[in-house]
C-alpha cells in the first residue's frame, strides 16, 4: 500500500493582463486618497491554501494544476500559478 | 499585583444577581453554569430592566394569532392565512463590523419568521448613521447597507422598504433594525417548544466554531475604545447555508415531522434549547460532546455559547428521525442528534459521559431579576421644549430653503441603497421602494399587504412621550395612504444605558406614548426587541422606537401611490394641517437647532383622517395620496411632482394664525394628507371628508413642469422646475458617497 | 410542450419561473434537481437565476458541475431549447455552453433596477414575438453582470448574430449611460450557434403580468412557445 504525503498548495489566481479590473481601480483609489501617491496599479486577485493528500510532489502538482483547470480559475478571464510543499508533520 | 475579576463579572452579572443565582441552587455554580446565567439573565434576552415597561403594551386583538413570547409574532389576513413578522437590532456588531453585524443581523431576523413556518417573503430596515461628512459614517454606511444586500439577495428575499435617516447623536452608534415578515398558512404554524418528553433535540446547519461567544453581553454593554478590540466577537453570516435551512425547515415542516422548532441566536444553543424547554415546561439532557464542531479543542463553555450562525434546533420524535434526516440531508446539511427532552424541569448538560451543568431550566427562563429602574426627566426636556422657536429668522430665498432641504441625506432619494438590494425576486412587489409603502400580493387571491417601518429620533430626543405615540401614527398613516388597513406592530426600541434615570426615563415614556397610538388606533403589538446601551464613552443615541408595522388590502385594486399624475388633476390637504417649526428637520438642517415643541397629535382626529383616506382610496377616487412628514408640506408636494415628473399650482396655501411663510411651507404637522383626485371627483373628496369630520382644503392643481406654491394673493412662495428639484434629490446622496 | 426548471442549492427564481410557466403560460413544468442526469422528456430547460452555491469562488463555478448541467450539451444536441437568466447565464457561461465569462459589476456594487434593453436577433426560439431593434424594459437583478469576451470571441458573436440583447437608452441607442454594469458592447444576452441555448442577464419571469407594472417580459415565453408550436408543425408537414 502507498504512502500518503500531506502537501500544502498555494494558488494565487489573478485576473488575466488586460482585463479590467475595477476593484483593483478602486483600492488604487482609496490608497490615493490616503496619501500613497507611489502606488501605479493595484490589481485584485484571489489566493487559495489547499491541504491535499498524495503519493508524492509530482501528483500533488498535477492534481492542483487540474483542479485550478477547471474549476478555481476561469480561462477565460483569469491566470493562475501555485506552489506545492510537504508540510512537515 | 492586578485582581483577577470573579468570573462572574467577566461575564456580565451583578453581584446581587450572583448572589441570587447561589441560592436559587442551593450552591455555588460552576464555570458553564455561570456562563448559562450571564447570558440567560443578560438584558438582552431576559429583558430585566424593560419587562414592566413592555407589559404595557397591548397585544390582543381579533386578527392576533401570535403575540409576544415566541420567535416572532403572527396576524391573520383571511383564506387561512397569516404574516409572520418581527424586527431585531443587531447594532453593536455593526459598529465594530458594519458589513458582517448587518448582514448577520438580517439573517437573525429570518430565521425567526421561517422557524415559526411561513416562507420569508420580504425584507424591510431601518437604519441610523452620524452625519455623511464623516468619512467612517461613510464606511460605515456603505458597509452596512453592502451586508443587508449581499445577504439578502442570496437568499432571495427582497428588500423591498425601510429608512434611513443621519444625526449626529448616532455616529459611534449606528443603528440597524431588521424586520422580516413571512407568509404561512395557519395548519403551518409551528412554535419553540420542546415537548415530548423523550422526544429527540436535532441540531441542523452549520458547525460550531468560537464566534460570538458573549456576544449577547456585548450587546448588553456600551462601547469603549476596548470593544474596537473585541473584533472576534463578531460572527460572520454564510447566506449560502441559510437558504438550504429555509428550504429544508419548510419542507420538513411541511411534512408534519416537527414537534418544535427554535433558531439559534443570540446566545446561541444555551438561550435557544432553555427557551424551548421552558416553553414546553419540559427539561433537556444534551450532550455537547454529539455537537459537530468547526473547531479543535472547544470546551463545554464555548460549545454551549457559541453563536455560529445558520443553526436551527429541532425537537422530533424518533420515529421520524429518518424521514427527516433524509430532507435535511438532501439539501446538503448536517443533522444530528444532541440530546433529547426529559420531564424533570432540569437543564443538564453532558459532556460525553460526565454532567458538565445541572440547573432546573426555571432558574434560568422564569428566576432572572427584574429591575425597576428610577426614571427622571432630564435637565434638557423643559428648556428645548420652551426654545423660542419664534425668534428663528425668516430667510429670504425660499426657494433656496427647499432646494437644501431635497437635497438634505434625510429627505433625500434613497435610491443609492434601494438599488443595491433586490427588491424584485419573488415578484410579488407591486409597490416598489421610494413610496410612503411597500405592496406585496399574495398569489392566488386578490389581497395584497403593506410594509412600513418608521420612527422619528428627533421627536423622541425632545418629547419621547410624544415620539413614540407619532411613530405608530405615522406608520399607520403610511398604510393607510396607500390603501392598506393597519394590523399589528411589530417594534425595536433603540436607547442609551437604562441604568442612568434620564435614559429610563425615556424608554418609559416613549412606550406610553406608544402604548396610547396602540390602544386608540385599535393596533397590537405582536413582536419587538429592545436594545439598551447604545451609548459611547457615556453619550447615548437620541431615543428611537422604531416601529414596524403589517397593512392589509383586501384588493390590490385600491392601493395607491404617491406620484402626480395628470394635468388638471385636483391636489386636496386632507387632515388637521397644524405646522410648527418645533423639531422640525427645517430648524436642524437650515437653521442648525434641534428644539421646540414636537407637533401636536390627536390621535383621534388621526384616526379618522386616516379612515378617511383609506376609504377614498379603496373606492378608487384618489389618483395620489402622500402624507407630510419630514420637511412640511413643501417637501411634501414638491416630492409627489418629482415621483409624478409633473409640477403642481398650489394657489390656495392654508391661512394660520401666524402666518410664517417658512412654518406653512417647511412646518411639521401629523395626521395630514395631500391626496389628488380628477376634477370631476372632487366633490367625494370633500363629501367623504364631511363624513370623517376631518378638514379638507383644495390646494390647486396638477400640471406645469415647476412647483409653484403662491399666496392668495399672488405672491409666490416657491417657484421651482420639477427637474432641477429632482436633480437636487436624486444625486444628493450618490455625490456624498462618490 | 414540457418546461424543466433545474434547481441548484441557492437557485432563488425557480419559483418564480415555474409560476410564469404554469399558471400564466399553463404549460406543464416541473422541478428537476441539479444531482438529475436526465433530461428525457423535456422540451424547453430554464436555468433560473440565483446565488447557485452561494455564488462563492465565481458565480455558477460550482453549480456548472452538477449532473444536469452535464446532460445539457446531448440536450442542446437534440434541439432542446436552454434558457439560462442571469445566475442561469452564468453557469452556462462556465459550463462554456455559451462563450465568454462575467465579472463583478463595474460599480462593485449590486444593481437592482429597469433597464431598457434592444433586440438585437428576433429570429430567435426566444425573440421571435419580438421586433428587430424593438426597445422594451426588463428588471435586473445582479452583482455580476460584467459580460466580458476577448476581441475574437466578440468579433464572431456580433458576425454570427449570436448576440440577442444589448442594453440601451430610450431611443434605442447603445450608450454606456444605458449600461448598468461594465458589460462589454452592452451585451445583456447572447445566444449560441444554433440558436436554442439563451443566456441573459435581465429577468423575463419578472415582467409577466400588468399588477408588476411591466408585461416586457411575456415576449420571450410566448416566443418560445410560438417556436415550439412552429416547429411541430413542420415536422407534422414532412410526416404527411
Amino acid at each position: 500500500m502507498g504512502v500518503i504525503d500531506v502537501f500544502e498548495a498555494r494558488i494565487y489566481v489573478t485576473l488575466k493582463k488586460g482585463i479590467l479590473d475595477p476593484q483593483g481601480k478602486a483600492v488604487k483609489g482609496g490608497l490615493d486618497s490616503m496619501g500613497y501617491q507611489g502606488v501605479a496599479d493595484v490589481r485584485v486577485g484571489k489566493f487559495l491554501v489547499l491541504t491535499l493528500g498524495s503519493p508524492d510532489r509530482r501528483q500533488a502538482e498535477q492534481s492542483v494544476r487540474e483542479m485550478c483547470d477547471r474549476l478555481l480559475a476561469n480561462p477565460v478571464i483569469e491566470d493562475y500559478t501555485f506552489e506545492v510543499q510537504e508540510v512537515s508533520s | 499585583m492586578s485582581e483577577r475579576k470573579p468570573d462572574w463579572e467577566e461575564m456580565g452579572l451583578t453581584r446581587t444577581e450572583y448572589v441570587r443565582i447561589c441560592s436559587l441552587l442551593g450552591r455555588e455554580p460552576n464555570y458553564l453554569e455561570t456562563g448559562l446565567f450571564a447570558v440567560l439573565w443578560s438584558e438582552h434576552c431576559a429583558y430585566n430592566h424593560s419587562k414592566p415597561v413592555l407589559k404595557l403594551f397591548p397585544t390582543a386583538g381579533s386578527r392576533v394569532l401570535q403575540g409576544p413570547g415566541e420567535n416572532a409574532g403572527i396576524v391573520d389576513i383571511g383564506d387561512g392565512q397569516g404574516i409572520v413578522f418581527k424586527m431585531e437590532s443587531h447594532n453593536h456588531p455593526s459598529a465594530i463590523e458594519p458589513y458582517q453585524g448587518a448582514a448577520t443581523g438580517v439573517g437573525g431576523i429570518v430565521r425567526d419568521i421561517f422557524t415559526m413556518g411561513a416562507r420569508p417573503i420580504a425584507s424591510l430596515n431601518s437604519l441610523r448613521f452620524g452625519d455623511l461628512s464623516d468619512p467612517r459614517v461613510r464606511y460605515l454606511f456603505s458597509g452596512v447597507v453592502a451586508g443587508i444586500g449581499d445577504y439578502g439577495n442570496c437568499l432571495g428575499i427582497p428588500t423591498v422598504g425601510g429608512e434611513v435617516f443621519f444625526d449626529p447623536s448616532f455616529k459611534d452608534n449606528p443603528l440597524v433594525n431588521a424586520m422580516c415578515v413571512g407568509l404561512v398558512e395557519h395548519g403551518q404554524i409551528r412554535r419553540g417548544a420542546a415537548a415530548g418528553p423523550g422526544n429527540h433535540v436535532l441540531l441542523v446547519g452549520a458547525r460550531t466554531g468560537r464566534d460570538g461567544i458573549h456576544g449577547c453581553t456585548f450587546a448588553s454593554e456600551e462601547l469603549s475604545e476596548e470593544s474596537e478590540q473585541r473584533r472576534p466577537a463578531v460572527q460572520v453570516g454564510d447566506p449560502f447555508m441559510e437558504k438550504l435551512l429555509i428550504e429544508a425547515c419548510l419542507e420538513v415542516i411541511a411534512a408534519g415531522l416537527v414537534v418544535g422548532i427554535q433558531d439559534l441566536g443570540a446566545a446561541g444553543l444555551t438561550s435557544s434549547s432553555a427557551e424551548m424547554a421552558g416553553r414546553a415546561g419540559t427539561g433537556l439532557d444534551l450532550d455537547v460532546a454529539l455537537a459537530p464542531r468547526r473547531e479543535e479543542g472547544m470546551t463545554p463553555y464555548e460549545v454551549m455559547l457559541s453563536e455560529s450562525q445558520e443553526r436551527m434546533l429541532l425537537v422530533i420524535e424518533p420515529e421520524q428521525e429518518q424521514d427527516v434526516r433524509r430532507i435535511v440531508e438532501k439539501w446538503g446539511l448536517e443533522a444530528t442528534v444532541i440530546g433529547r427532552v426529559t420531564g424533570d424541569g432540569i437543564y443538564r448538560i453532558r459532556d460525553g459521559a460526565a454532567v458538565v451543568a445541572e440547573v432546573p431550566v426555571r432558574f434560568l427562563t422564569d428566576e432572572a431579576p427584574v429591575y425597576y429602574p428610577e426614571a427622571r426627566q432630564p435637565a434638557y426636556y423643559e428648556e428645548k421644549r420652551n426654545w423660542p422657536v419664534a425668534a428663528t429668522p425668516v430667510p429670504d430665498d425660499l426657494n433656496q430653503v427647499l432646494r437644501r432641504l431635497l437635497a438634505d441625506p434625510n429627505i433625500a432619494s434613497k435610491e443609492w441603497v434601494y438599488r443595491q438590494y433586490d427588491h424584485t425576486v419573488m415578484t410579488n412587489t407591486v409597490v416598489r421602494p421610494g413610496a410612503d409603502a411597500a405592496v406585496l400580493r399574495i398569489k392566488g387571491t386578490r389581497k395584497g399587504i403593506a410594509l412600513t417601518c418608521d420612527g422619528n429620533a428627533r421627536y423622541c430626543y425632545l418629547d419621547p412621550y410624544q415620539g413614540g405615540m407619532q411613530a405608530v401614527a405615522e406608520a399607520a398613516r403610511n398604510l393607510s395612504c396607500v390603501g392598506a388597513e393597519p394590523l399589528g406592530i411589530t417594534d425595536c426600541l433603540n436607547f442609551g444605558n437604562p441604568e442612568k434615570p434620564e435614559i429610563f426615563w425615556q424608554f418609559r415614556e416613549a412606550v406610553r406614548g406608544m402604548c396610547e397610538a396602540c390602544r386608540l388606533l385599535e393596533i397590537p403589538v405582536v413582536s419587538g426587541n429592545v436594545s439598551f446601551y447604545n451609548e459611547t464613552n457615556g453619550e447615548a443615541i437620541h431615543p428611537l422606537p422604531v416601529v414596524g408595522m403589517v397593512g392589509l388590502l383586501p384588493d390590490l385594486a385600491g392601493r395607491c401611490t404617491s406620484q402626480f399624475q395628470q394635468p388638471g388633476d385636483a391636489i386636496l390637504l386632507l387632515g388637521q394641517f397644524r405646522p410648527g417649526l418645533g423639531a422640525s428637520e427645517y430648524l436642524s438642517a437650515i437653521h442648525g437647532v434641534e428644539a421646540g415643541p414636537v407637533p401636536a397629535l390627536d390621535l383621534a382626529v388621526e384616526a379618522r383622517v386616516q379612515a378617511c383616506c383609506r376609504s377614498l382610496a379603496r373606492s378608487g377616487v384618489l389618483k395620489s395620496a402622500h402624507d407630510c412628514a419630514e420637511g412640511g408640506l413643501a417637501v411634501t408636494l414638491a416630492e409627489c411632482c418629482i415621483a409624478g415628473g409633473i409640477g403642481a399650482l398650489i394657489d390656495n396655501v392654508p391661512v394660520l394664525e401666524e402666518s410664517r411663510d417658512d412654518n406653512i411651507l417647511f412646518g411639521e404637522t401629523q395626521s395630514s394628507i395631500v391626496v389628488t383626485c380628477a376634477p370631476v371627483r372632487l366633490p367625494l373628496v370633500i363629501q367623504a371628508a364631511r363624513e370623517h369630520d376631518i378638514p379638507c382644503l383644495a390646494l390647486g392643481s396638477v400640471g406645469g413642469d415647476s412647483l409653484v406654491i403662491r399666496h392668495d394673493g399672488g405672491r409666490i412662495m416657491i417657484n421651482l422646475p420639477v427637474e432641477e428639484m429632482e436633480s437636487l434629490w436624486r444625486e444628493s446622496i450618490p455625490s456624498l458617497m462618490g | 410542450m414540457r418546461f424543466g426548471v433545474v434547481v441548484f442549492p441557492a437557485s432563488n427564481c425557480d419559483m418564480d419561473t415555474y409560476h410564469v410557466v404554469d399558471q400564466v403560460l399553463g404549460h406543464p413544468v416541473s422541478y428537476i434537481w441539479h444531482r438529475e442526469q436526465s433530461l428525457d422528456g423535456f422540451d424547453c430547460v430554464v436555468l433560473p437565476g440565483g446565488f447557485a452555491y452561494g455564488d462563492y469562488l465565481r458565480a455558477g463555478a460550482i453549480a456548472r458541475f452538477a449532473p444536469i448541467v452535464e446532460a445539457l450539451p446531448a440536450f442542446a444536441e437534440r434541439g432542446g431549447l436552454v434558457l439560462g437568466i442571469c445566475n442561469g447565464f452564468q453557469v452556462l457561461l462556465e459550463a462554456g455552453l455559451l462563450p465568454g465569462a462575467m465579472r463583478r459589476n463595474d460599480s462593485l456594487q449590486f444593481r437592482c433596477r429597469d433597464v431598457l434593453l434592444r433586440v438585437e436577433n428576433a429570429h430567435t426560439p426566444f425573440t421571435n414575438r419580438y421586433r428587430m431593434g424593438e426597445v422594451i424594459r426588463m428588471p435586473i437583478a445582479h452583482g455580476e453582470g460584467n459580460y466580458y469576451a476577448d476581441p475574437e470571441t466578440l468579433e464572431q458573436l456580433e458576425g454570427e448574430g449570436r448576440i440577442v440583447f444589448r442594453y440601451c437608452s430610450a431611443a434605442g441607442e447603445i450608450l454606456p449611460a444605458a449600461n448598468p454594469n461594465g458589460a462589454i458592447g452592452n451585451i445583456a444576452g447572447v445566444c449560441s450557434r444554433r440558436g436554442n441555448i439563451l443566456g441573459l442577464m435581465p429577468h423575463p419571469e419578472r415582467c409577466y403580468e400588468s399588477i408588476l407594472g411591466n408585461t416586457d417580459g411575456l415576449g420571450v415565453w410566448q416566443s418560445i412557445l410560438h417556436w415550439w408550436g412552429a416547429a411541430r408543425e413542420q415536422e407534422a408537414v414532412r410526416n404527411v
